[in-house]
């Protein structure tokens, strides 16, 4: 299969002024004296984005993922290497970025669809539909400017979707919007999925990436640092993350003498997690035994707010639970020292297959995370039973006979 | 990668799957840090749509909430021409008969060149906003100025043809076809001058100011309010190709020729017999000035793309 996007060892690499003129005067006076940072925002980075395909790309700010994006679409140009699309693309750098306030919403669809690279027939043949999916019937024909910045976002996101591009490049726009659009825009994107279409999507989000996916890029300080599936690039991801805040990554080989320093600096470490099947010689939890994770932890400084979070997620990456030690009832104040957390499942709800367990603390909020062991363990489950479908819930039948016979059933 | 086996080839159908029919042809775009001038031609090319709705939203939206709406666009040439009119004919009185069409036969195409040089500059500039969130040629923008100062070229050509209808001043209709090659001729300078300073303008901001008066200076190097055949070439001799190597002077030469139509005048003062106002030449010698400037202006416009797409890699950084 042809590569819908090849990316050849792109670099790009801006040039950051301490002060710079932009008029002439000041050029020519400085003209020696400018000096500059060189930022390396990408650097030698390649692959390939398969067509059909739907490639996240995962980094933390100022990570150059943006810049990327921005080469892909062909807003930036790459300082060297070569980017290749095959195919109309369509950019999502910003939603309704084209939009002129004083035209209507009818003049901008017509002007946005002809940035993207529509021709006048093809716009007329998707107007209703981007109409309908941004659902703005009865403002069409209202100026832009008047428009609320909902409706000014699903007017921008309805166009791009509905020019049909071969390629779709996302930038982080499902943030905005309602939930329901979100909800929209997500089984929208599916949708092109089922068409064969390539995707490139960007997002903070870690779940979103999981459930649309196929692979991941993970980037970090300009390079790429990792590709493969969701799973292990959130993995990559999340750990990195970490990393660069202060904490290192799991490593379960035993800690060196650097390690051991590191460790002193941050406030809390998960140092171990281990399930109730982990250490049998058939790690398979048979569908409605118990089980139970355990996550050792140590505590270097006080805390005031931390909770313990666990999340479960499924094969294809989709997040089945998330809960906390809040939510499950227990104090917010971490004991200092070593511990212990464990989360008890009385009976495993869930049917065959293979789920990912990760293991967090993180203050109550959310904003701050001490540590975070992303698919820590996984579980693998059999069930012996005869019903269809994902769960196993305590259920139970009875039959009463002499009772009145309401209806017959066929 | 030609453009257009993409829209020809259909999908292969059910039947056919199996066969090896390629889906569909698409054509390959390459970003990187050099791009052809051929290829940039061809982007260019493909996204003309969108040149025609830039303009048109131009000047929707440059005169919406405004009572006289498009006429601001005709209000501002006319004040010019009153005044030149008010200051040469009346004040000096110079007495070239009907000199109001004298003027505006050489403002009509001055003010197009002017405007689509000054506005082309700063649209890069202006636009910010699209260049730095949307793929697409930038030079459509800069061609997008050009575009719409014509449109409003057009506007002030029907004031000019309803002047002339009042007072009874014909064009020398066998000439008319020449205003067909020193239109294109105006049309590619600006636009090879344009992009190349709306480029420049993103690094070198005083672009945009020191273009207008570089502008305000060229007006007066080109014959518009004075007459070049009686006033300046007997001053010069033999060097009167100095003058002409403005490109901007044969082609308001060529308007005034074929709209002004007379090139002696009898005077209305009684003094003076009558002056040569412009020159003897014949339609041919205005036919070969405004060819040469077509393909000296294709070349301008080549360099202006080379140009352009040199710059254009940092036009998101630098705005």
């Amino acid at each position: 299969m042809a590569a819908a996007v090849e990316i050849d060892n792109v670099s790009k690499t801006f040039k950051l002024y301490h002060e710079r003129g932009t008029s002439l005067k000041e050029r020519l006076v400085k003209a020696r004296q400018s000096r500059y940072d060189e930022l390396k925002a990408l650097q030698g980075i390649s692959f390939d984005v398969d067509e059909g395909e739907t490639i996240g790309i995962l980094g933390r700010n100022g990570s150059g993922k943006s810049t990327l994006l921005k080469c892909i679409c062909g807003v930036l140009q790459p300082t060297s290497g070569e980017i290749r699309v095959r195919g109309k693309l369509a950019g999502l750098l910003e939603l309704g970025a084209g939009f002129q306030p004083e035209l209507s919403g009818r003049d901008n669809i017509y002007l946005n669809g002809s940035m993207l690279g529509l021709t006048r027939k093809e716009i007329d043949a998707v107007f209703d539909d981007i109409v309908g999916f941004a659902e703005l019937e009865s403002f069409i024909d209202n100026q832009v400017k008047f428009y609320s910045s909902g409706m000014y976002v699903r007017l921008g996101f309805a166009v791009a979707v509905n020019v049909d591009p071969d390629v779709l490049v996302i930038d982080e726009v499902l943030a905005v919007g309602d939930e329901k659009f979100q909800r929209k825009c997500i089984a929208r994107i599916k949708q092109f999925q089922e068409m064969g279409r390539t995707i490139i999507f960007v997002s903070h989000s870690a779940d979103q990436v999981r459930t649309i996916c196929d692979r991941a890029v993970v980037l970090q300080t300009g390079e790429m640092i990792g590709m493969g599936t969701p799973g292990s690039a959130v993995r990559l991801f999340r750990e990195r993350l970490l990393e660069s805040d202060g904490a290192p990554p799991a490593e379960d080989a035993a800690p060196s003498v650097d390690q051991t320093k590191k460790e002193e600096k941050f406030q809390l470490r998960v140092r171990e997690v281990f399930t109730s099947v982990s250490e049998l010689e058939d790690p398979v939890l048979e569908s409605g035994g118990p089980f139970s994770v355990t996550a050792v932890f140590r505590v270097k400084e006080e805390i005031d707010s931390m909770v313990f979070v666990l999340e479960i997620h499924g094969a294809k990456g989709e997040l089945l639970l998330r809960t906390d030690t809040d939510q499950l009832g227990l104090s917010t104040e971490a004991p200092m020292g070593e511990g212990r957390i464990t989360f008890d499942f009385p009976s495993w709800p869930l049917n065959d297959g293979r789920y990912d367990i990760s293991i967090g603390a993180q203050n109550r909020l959310g904003d701050i995370t001490f540590d975070w062991r992303e698919n820590v363990a996984s579980l693998e489950v059999i069930y012996h039973g005869r019903a269809a479908g994902l769960l196993n819930l305590p259920l139970s039948a009875s039959l009463t006979a002499g009772g009145p016979i309401v209806r017959k059933v066929l | 990668m030609n453009p257009d086996a993409a829209a020809s080839s259909l999908p292969a159908d059910g039947h056919e799957a199996e066969a090896v029919v390629p889906a569909r042809i698409k054509p390959v775009r390459v970003v990187s840090a050099r791009v052809s001038v051929r290829d940039r031609v061809v982007e260019i090319w493909r996204t003309r749509e969108l040149l025609s709705y830039l303009i048109s939203t131009e000047i929707k939206v440059k005169y919406k909430n405004s009572a006289l709406g498009l006429l601001w666009s005709m209000v501002a040439p006319a004040m010019s021409l009153m005044i030149f009119w008010f200051v040469f004919g009346v004040v000096l009185k110079n007495a070239y008969p009907s000199f109001v069409i004298y003027l505006f036969s050489g403002l009509l195409f001055w003010n197009f060149f002017s405007t689509a040089v000054s506005s082309a500059t700063r649209v890069i500039v202006d636009r910010a906003g699209i260049v730095k969130k949307v793929s697409f040629p930038r030079e459509i923008l800069a061609l997008s100025s050009i575009g719409t100062s014509l449109v409003f070229m057009f506007f002030q050509t029907a004031v000019l043809i309803a002047f002339m209808v009042v007072l009874q001043h014909a064009p020398d209709w066998h000439l008319l076809p020449l205003l067909i090659p020193a239109l294109l001729a105006t049309t590619i300078i600006a636009a090879g001058l344009g992009i190349l300073l709306s480029a420049a303008n993103v690094y070198l901001r005083d672009m945009s100011h020191l273009i207008e008066i570089v502008l305000q200076a060229w007006f007066w190097a080109c014959p518009v309010v004075y007459s070049f055949w009686s006033q300046i070439n007997p001053r010069l001799g033999g060097f009167f190709f100095i003058y002409l190597m403005n490109p901007m002077a044969p082609i308001v030469l060529t308007s005034q020729r074929v709209i002004y139509g007379h090139t002696y005048v009898h005077l209305t003062t009684p003094t003076h017999p009558g002056v040569q106002l412009l020159p003897t030449w014949s339609g041919w010698t205005y036919l070969a000035m405004d060819s040469f400037l077509v393909v000296a202006g294709l070349v301008l416009l080549w360099i202006a793309l080379a140009v352009f797409g040199r710059l254009e890699g940092n036009f998101a950084e630098e705005l």
